[in-house]
């Protein structure tokens, strides 16, 4: 008789494996779009507070364009969708290659990087003109003024939304699913459709997937904690 | 009208007030002052219990107001608060500010509530603003407008916790006149004031807090005149002198 | 481009309906409509849950909300597929299946909206109330409820976007909403995926950039009131 909640199942075993595999890649899926995807924010709001208006508007346009067409369209577009616009050898290599998982991070990296640029762009602009000035007033250089004054300032603004939204990828990563990368839900589907045993299957990867943002929620509040915003 | 027995109360290991015991006659008009964080708004929120106390009895027109089987919303029905910072209601006009309570607490029909509200509106001068919003009226309307809706629930008896000083200095008088004028209706009023023109002029008695303590009590004659405990009289050359004391 | 809309626009807007149920963009627009709607008393009740004095309903609506607010959506979506049969005893169909995920994730989400509209209105509003003789529950009836909601709205029409977005998670249990259906005519089509995808991401974009721009709007036009208010 098997019993109510196989624990053993989760533990050790074939499905085990698939589980904790499909951890590591959502894992690596979240780490890698991360890594891409900040400079990529931080870009676009210097290029969205420029003093050009064709930047500033093709900045806007970005982030609209992309911020308001659900994740799941993104990534339908960037795998069975783009691949037909590239010459065909290069999407024979492609193919030949990991085409779900690169398809999922162009979309997880675009997706957030147009939610970060404008938590980036409205912490820059928190910072009114006056604490550069009054620190150059001071006779620090541009540099220092920067460093000391106004940056220091930007981040403690800008970082806790930044953390929320790398909340928000950890979990858009599931949406990959769809098109097959071999990320968590994908192999709690596959481990639920293997053994029938769906309550063990997806108890797992939500507890991975709730752990791991209570992790990251820890982690905002943590830096709110030490580096708290004051206003003068 | 309200009797205070031994009341303590701690901030955790602060000790905000200290064994107070003061009595209140119907009819009379009590001010309050002392320096900030003496105690004084703390005292007047114990009245209302929007502060619970520690030790001590609170008996405000023959209700124990920390007694267990006391209606809190009834009892406090009963007694008008105006606060420092106003606190009207910003998404209804004045009128439906005067006449919320009324018509859900008094079972008031909306017709009588509204000629009841209008009165008061009137009295504090601002019956042409009924139908105005909070937002569009001065500080010294909105607290007149909160003065008339703390009425409106015909209290025996009306508490100001700073009523003017949140105010524009020159709004500071419209607000007292319309207490003064109260007073001199009659009304039973504790109120926490800087104004000693008024405290002078209107007060029945003055109570000087400092610490937790009421260090000083007197008619305002003696009050000013006559101020005994040192701290009081260091106090009143302070908000006498406030700019040689600050040089 | 234009031979696939004069094919499939139909199709595309609602599905096979009449001659079968109906889809499409009809079908995401339904959802995202009732998802709001039922979510919206829900979260009503836990945003005033949230900040209850009272620890035995502030506790569990707080560890509740943490829970799904941790989750992906697609998440919540399987458990309502695997075990909404169970509970229930009868086959859940994948439009109920979707609505009830979609009503439990973002009443969650609205129910943090309220939480913070409540906490912004400021202690002297309650303690005002309460001196007039309010209880707690007239209080927030009466008084902060009213001034919430009516702050709220930009963020209502915000979250009807997130809303219309998520119902494309629909798509993963055959929900036939417009995503499905754009995979289904890219299926049948099969030369142009590009052009399909694109065609997807478009529609959406229009439906979703036009209500965030109205959201905006709305923020705009409250924000200028309250001052012209405040100023007059």
């Amino acid at each position: 008789m098997t019993p109510l909640f196989d624990l053993d199942l989760l533990l050790t075993g074939t499905y085990h494996d698939w589980l904790v595999a499909g951890l590591i890649t959502s894992l690596s899926l979240t780490g890698i779009s991360l890594a891409l995807a900040l400079p990529l924010a931080i870009l676009i709001a210097l290029i969205r507070l420029s003093p050009v208006k064709v930047l500033q508007w093709s900045g806007f346009a970005f982030v609209e364009a992309i911020r308001n067409v659900p994740l799941l369209a993104h990534m339908l577009f960037w795998y069975f969708g783009a691949p037909e616009l590239l010459p065909t050898a290069l999407r024979e290599w492609l193919y030949a290659r990991n085409i779900e998982a690169t398809s999922a991070i162009i979309a997880l990296t675009l997706y957030t990087a147009a939610y970060m640029s404008e938590d980036v762009r409205s912490g820059i602009r928190s910072i009114p003109g006056q604490q550069f000035e009054a620190a150059r007033a001071l006779g620090f250089s541009f540099v220092a003024s920067m460093r000391l004054v106004v940056l220091p300032q930007a981040l403690r603004v800008t970082i806790p939304p930044l953390i929320s939204q790398t909340l928000n990828l950890w979990k858009d990563t599931s949406i990959a699913t769809v098109i097959g990368v071999a990320e968590l839900m994908y192999q709690a589907a596959k481990v639920e459709s293997a053994s029938f045993r769906s309550f063990e299957a997806f108890a797992f990867a939500s507890a991975c997937y709730l752990g791991m943002s209570l992790l990251i929620t820890g982690a905002a509040g943590w830096y709110q904690g030490r580096f708290p915003v004051r206003a003068a | 009208m309200i009797k205070i027995e031994r009341v303590n109360k701690w901030y955790g290991s602060y000790h905000a007030l200290v064994d107070i015991t003061e009595d209140v006659a119907k009819g009379e008009v009590v001010v309050v002052c002392g320096p900030s964080g003496s105690g004084k708004s703390t005292l007047i929120r114990t009245l209302n219990r929007l502060e619970p106390i520690q030790s001590g009895r609170i008996v405000v027109d023959g209700v124990d107001a920390y007694g267990r089987h006391v209606k809190l919303n009834a009892f406090r029905s009963r007694i008008g608060f105006v606060f420092q910072q106003f606190n009207l209601f910003p998404h209804i006009s004045v009128l439906e500010n005067c006449t919320l309570a009324p018509t859900r607490l008094r079972g008031l029909k909306p017709s009588e509530a509204r000629d009841e509200a209008l009165t008061l509106l009137d009295r504090v001068g601002l019956a042409a603003k009924a139908r105005a919003y909070p937002g569009e009226l001065s500080g010294g309307q909105q607290q007149r407008v909160a003065i008339a809706r703390a009425l409106a629930m015909r209290p025996p008896l009306m508490l100001f916790d700073e009523p003017t000083s949140a105010l524009d200095p020159e709004m500071v008088g419209e607000v007292l006149l319309v207490m003064r004028d109260l007073a001199r209706d009659g009304m039973t009023m504790v109120c926490v004031t800087h104004e000693m023109g008024f405290a002078r002029d209107v007060a029945d008695r003055v109570l000087f807090m400092d610490q937790g303590k009421v260090l000083e009590r007197a008619v305002p004659s003696e009050f000013f005149a006559r101020p005994e405990h040192p701290r009081l009289r260091q106090f009143l050359s302070d908000i006498r002198t406030p700019f040689l004391q600050a040089a | 481009m234009i031979d696939l809309i004069d094919t499939y626009w139909l199709y595309f807007l609602v599905g096979q309906y009449p001659h079968g149920p109906l889809g499409g963009l009809a079908l995401t627009l339904i959802l995202a409509v009732l998802g709001l709607l039922f979510a919206f008393p829900l979260g009503l009740v836990f945003g005033i849950a949230r900040v209850s004095p009272w620890r035995c309903v502030r506790w569990p609506v707080s560890a509740l909300i943490q829970v799904v607010r941790g989750t992906p959506l697609l998440m919540v979506i399987f458990w309502a597929y695997f075990f909404l049969p169970s509970l229930t005893g009868q086959n859940t169909d994948q439009f109920w299946t979707m609505l009830t995920a979609l009503v439990v994730f973002d009443a969650a989400y609205l129910a943090e909206i309220i939480r913070a509209g409540i906490q912004g209105i400021g202690k002297g509003q309650t303690e005002s109330a309460r001196s007039l003789g309010f209880s707690y529950l007239d209080a927030m009836r009466l008084v902060i409820l009213p001034q919430v909601v009516r702050n709220m709205l930009p963020s209502l029409v915000n979250q009807f976007v997130a809303t219309i977005k998520e119902t494309s998670l629909g798509y993963i249990i055959g929900l036939t909403e417009v995503s499905f259906i754009a995979t289904q005519i890219n299926t049948q089509v099969l030369t142009k995926p590009a052009e399909v995808y694109l065609l997807l991401g478009l529609t959406y974009f229009i439906l979703c950039f036009g209500l965030s721009r109205f959201a905006f709007w709305l923020e705009r036009h409250h924000q200028q009131r309250t001052l012209a208010k405040a100023h007059a």
